[in-house]
């Protein structure tokens, strides 16, 4: 991008061969300029089709269901009077998005701090480089260790958080195992927290020397330093980072579906069963669907991926300000 | 509101890397003290000794004793933190806190050190906006980032926040090499100034500004690159310029090396 | 100071506590003492009401040293040094109460992993065995693997290559710009919704059953933006120097592009790749849409369902018998391992090929 302004049509000097310089583009360029432009106007086909053919399928889906797609609290889409909607699964996302992001960044930005200001410095940079390839632990992975060593071990847990806390409603429990939207949400935020810790990490070590300096010179403690200087500068990078965490977390199928006894149901207790997933919905009901179901599916998955194109979208949009912020600051 | 420094025997590394050498030497109190040498001679470092900033860089350590005072700046129990209060410091670049607005960046240190109500606040920025020649470039728009303002106003801010926290002595770390010669100005006019109220010790690159704005003038040398840094002579800035006693220090002064 | 004490300087010095450069501090040994007898308590009040998961015991000792740290400070040293010393406790906290789970994690996986895991289970399918049955191995699955993951490198990677040579070398005006959002977008896919991409042209509306080609295509998809990413950062860190003296040699731009530019960047280029590959091997849903997971070995990937590995260890837990269980944990181990390995060779090769950017 910051290549030279002509490259293109930099006249290239009289070559050896002494043919004529008149020609603008040798075959040779044009051909590898046709691919490469080719390649980028292909990925651009590939996002254009999934939206189209996602749309198409939905519409099919959605004007076959008998009853509102956006707030039934059901999903039966097989036999001649198909109902479903995706107001549990709305409702179960949220939540245990919510929920991850809640405990995750909190921990991450501890964590990133951790390895950025407080670590001995021999330990900090194989520190990040662990978290780097946690990161990398498949999520199914994640789904199998939720499922079979989590689930058991938090029951505990939720009893005594049902003796402290069982009168707010949220946080009731009756004992069952502890496969619910509030686990996911945990099991979600340690997925998601090596990714949301090495972009804080990366951010927390830009900060300038001299931001740094300037708050120890006025006798800062090392807290007020983190407060003066890191954490202004590192804020919108924060931000950022939890929301390319927020994006993995409401698309993640794996693990939900592991952990989670999905019913369809909307419970106001969080350590309860209910609730559901848009991807964990359609990985679970994927293998007994029909054409239609898949349909049905599809049109689930589309408002995900909307959600998610958000998202996504607002992070880009903060990265981008931020960039311009600190090219004024520098 | 100015303290005497007195250091003596005193060591700092980089790791295993010396890079000054058993340095002693008293800075008076109300005066300005200039540090000239050539690069690499540890003129930087020393000053940063001088409020515990050293140990800060990554492998630093500093072995002997810096008097301020009475009170040995190194000796068990010290809070390096209150040092630094003590001891201001403004740097080679500006560096207002980038994210604050010119007021909040004066007020930032006094914020630190406590409750102050909103009019005790508005009277000590004023008044250290007034102290770095700033007031009355910056009175209508106190509340606009500091980032905003030219170098030369960034560097007098970063003076008036230093400043407002009333320190005993003041570092500065060639405080104008960032600057262009107008504002080199300012600040030259401002040290002469401040020193009627602060200790205030400078290290330039600049001859000349060391011979205009200082009372007394310590010369660092090296004998060779990779070796510690050394303090040949501290004197009256007059006679170091006119007739030094060492004479690395006359062929330092006339041009012949550095 | 005896001097120069106008009424303002004093009014400064009234309002802050006096000025002291020794400050009374708490013992060395106090923060390790503490933390003995919070992790004590917290085992004692966990024993004492019965509490059955360490995580609770995990929980009171940790708050317990907190808090203790911070009165223990504030008393004894003051508000702000209590401050700090809070967030220091609360960092150092956050850390180690990650880390449990994290290692808890890698532990699980490799101890019960390796119970079944050996040369038969690595090169055996499941075949007709029934899913209660101890026996039976990944054999198929790894194969399954294997050639999805080709498949969708040899798709993804010359195409997410030249679109970020597109970006890096030729591209300005609004197609580039187009193009770079997309790519990011792209970024942020779920990997069922790419999986239902496939799903609704391929099989849907084409009519192709499920096979391990449907599967290659939507881990291409996720695949694509993550090289052209990788490969775009490398792209730029070449000087354009180098640029420069090739195309005053009189070379044409695409030899430049290909003799000059992409040989610097190769270890990188690589690196990016590989790390790519480690992400999409460890995907599972869009292959249980597309690849349906098949019992026994199926080497054509073209035709008929296959197997994969992260898909072959959810339905393992999916048949919920101890020795499904154990298949499942083995698998995962052999999944997590290949993913390690590739993403440790990946960052060798970038640290070895390193000096080569300039640096």
């Amino acid at each position: 991008m910051d290549y030279s302004p002509h490259p293109t049509t930099a006249p290239s000097p009289p070559p050896a061969t002494g043919s004529v310089s008149g020609k603008a583009v040798r075959p040779g360029d044009r051909i590898f300029l046709g691919l490469s432009r080719g390649s980028g106007i292909a990925l651009l086909v590939i996002m254009a089709a999934i939206a189209a053919f996602l749309t198409y399928r939905s519409v099919l889906a959605i004007s076959g269901d008998k009853s509102n797609f956006f707030t039934t609290l059901d999903w039966n889409a097989v036999g001649t009077e198909p109902k479903f909607g995706i107001a549990v699964l709305a409702f179960g996302t949220l939540v245990s998005s919510v929920v991850a992001m809640l405990i995750a960044v909190p921990v991450a930005v501890g964590i990133a701090l951790f390895i950025s200001h407080y670590a001995p410095r021999r330990l900090a940079s194989p520190l990040g480089y662990v978290i780097d390839l946690l990161a990398a632990v498949p999520s199914i992975v994640y789904g199998l260790w939720g499922a079979l060593f989590l689930v058991p071990h938090l029951s505990g847990l939720y009893g005594w958080l049902n003796d402290f806390l069982g009168w707010t409603g949220i946080f009731s429990y009756s004992n069952g195992a502890a496969r619910s939207l509030f686990t996911v949400g945990i099991l979600l935020a340690i997925m998601i927290l090596p990714i949301v810790t090495s972009v804080s990490r990366e951010v927390f070590l830009q900060v300038p020397r001299m931001h740094e300096e300037a708050a120890l010179a006025l006798g800062a403690t090392r807290w007020e330093v983190i407060r003066m200087s890191v954490l202004p500068f590192g804020r919108s990078g924060v931000i950022s980072a939890s929301m390319l965490g927020l994006g993995r977390a409401l698309g993640e199928t794996m693990a939900v579906a592991t952990v989670l006894s999905p019913s369809f149901l909307i419970n106001a207790s969080l350590l309860d069963p209910g609730g559901g997933t848009f991807a964990q919905n359609i990985a679970s009901k994927f293998s007994e669907a029909d054409t239609f179901g898949q349909d049905a599916l599809i049109a689930s998955g589309l408002v995900l991926f909307v959600i998610t194109l958000l998202v996504n979208g607002a992070a880009r949009l903060i990265i981008a300000r931020r960039k311009e912020y600190s090219g004024a600051s520098a | 509101m100015a303290k005497r420094i007195d250091v003596s025997g005193l060591n700092a590394y980089y790791g295993a890397h010396k890079a000054i050498d058993d340095i002693s030497m008293t800075v008076e109190p109300r005066s300005v003290t200039a540090f000239i040498g050539p690069s690499g001679c540890g003129k930087s470092t020393f000053l940063r000794t001088l409020n515990r900033m050293h140990e800060v860089t990554p492998g630093g350590r500093v072995e002997g004793k810096v008097m301020l005072d009475d009170e040995n700046l190194y000796g068990s129990g010290v809070d390096p933190v209150a040092v630094r209060r003590t001891v201001g410091m403004v740097f080679q670049r500006p560096n207002p806190f980038p994210t604050m607005s010119i007021f909040d960046n004066v007020a930032a240190g006094l914020r630190l050190n406590g409750k102050y109500r909103k009019s005790e606040l508005k009277d000590v920025v004023e008044r250290s906006l007034k102290g770095a020649n700033l007031w009355n470039e910056v009175k209508d728009r106190l509340n606009k980032p500091g980032s905003g303002l030219s170098g030369g106003q960034q560097q007098r801010l970063c003076i008036a926040r230093a400043i407002a926290v009333e320190p005993q002595v003041l570092l500065m770390d060639e405080p104008c090499s960032a600057l262009d010669p107008i504002s080199t100005l300012a600040i030259e006019d401002l040290i002469g100034e401040l020193k009627e109220r602060f200790t205030i010790v400078i290290v330039t690159h600049n001859m000349q500004q060391a011979a205009r704005v200082s009372d007394r003038t310590a010369f660092f040398n090296l004998a060779a690159v990779g070796k510690p840094g050394k303090l040949i002579e501290i004197d009256e800035t007059e006679r170091i310029f006119s007739n030094p006693s060492v004479q690395a220090t006359e062929d330092y002064i006339s041009g012949r090396f550095g | 100071m005896t001097v120069a004490t106008s009424h303002r300087h004093r009014k400064v010095a009234e309002s802050r506590t006096p000025l002291a450069l020794k400050q009374s501090r708490l013992p060395r040994w106090t923060l390790p003492v503490l933390a003995l007898v919070a992790v004590a308590a917290g085992c004692g009040t966990g024993l004492a009401a019965g509490l059955d998961s360490a995580v609770q015991w995990g929980l009171i000792a940790a708050l317990l040293f907190v808090v203790g740290t911070f009165l223990l400070t504030a008393a004894v040293e003051g508000g702000r040094q209590a401050k700090d010393r809070l967030a220091t406790t609360v960092v150092w906290t956050a850390f180690l109460l990650a880390v449990v789970p994290l290692a808890s994690l890698l532990w699980e996986t490799v101890d019960r992993g390796r119970k079944v895991l050996n040369g038969y289970f690595l090169s055996h399918s499941m075949g007709t065995l029934p899913d209660a049955l101890p026996g039976g191995g990944v054999y198929h699955a790894i194969i399954g693997t294997l050639e999805q993951v080709g498949l969708a490198t040899l798709i993804a990677a010359p195409l997410g290559l030249l679109t970020a040579i597109y970006l890096v070398e030729y591209g300005r005006g609004t197609l580039a710009k187009v193009v770079t959002f997309f790519v990011d977008v792209m970024t942020g896919i779920p990997s069922i919704v790419a999986g239902l991409f496939v799903l609704s042209v391929w099989i849907l509306i084409l009519g192709f059953g499920p096979s391990g080609f449907a599967g290659s295509m939507a881990l291409a998809i996720l695949m694509m933006p993550v090289v052209v990413r990788s490969t775009e950062e490398m792209l730029k860190l070449v000087p354009n120097e180098l640029r420069e003296a090739s195309l005053a040699l009189g070379i044409p731009k695409w030899r430049t592009v290909l003799k000059v530019v992409l040989p610097t960047s190769i270890g990188g280029i690589t690196t990016g790749v590989m790390l790519a590959i480690a992400r999409i091997t460890g995907e599972t849903a869009p292959v249980l849409l597309l690849v349906w997971g098949a019992k026994t070995i199926n080497n054509n990937p073209f035709d008929g369902a296959q197997q994969s590995l992260p898909l072959y260890v959810f339905q393992q837990w999916q048949q919920g018998s101890d020795a499904s269980y154990d298949r499942a944990w083995a698998a995962a181990l052999v999944l997590i391992a290949f993913v390690m390995v590739l993403n440790l060779v990946a960052r060798g090769i970038a640290r070895w090929k390193a000096p080569k950017t300039g640096r």
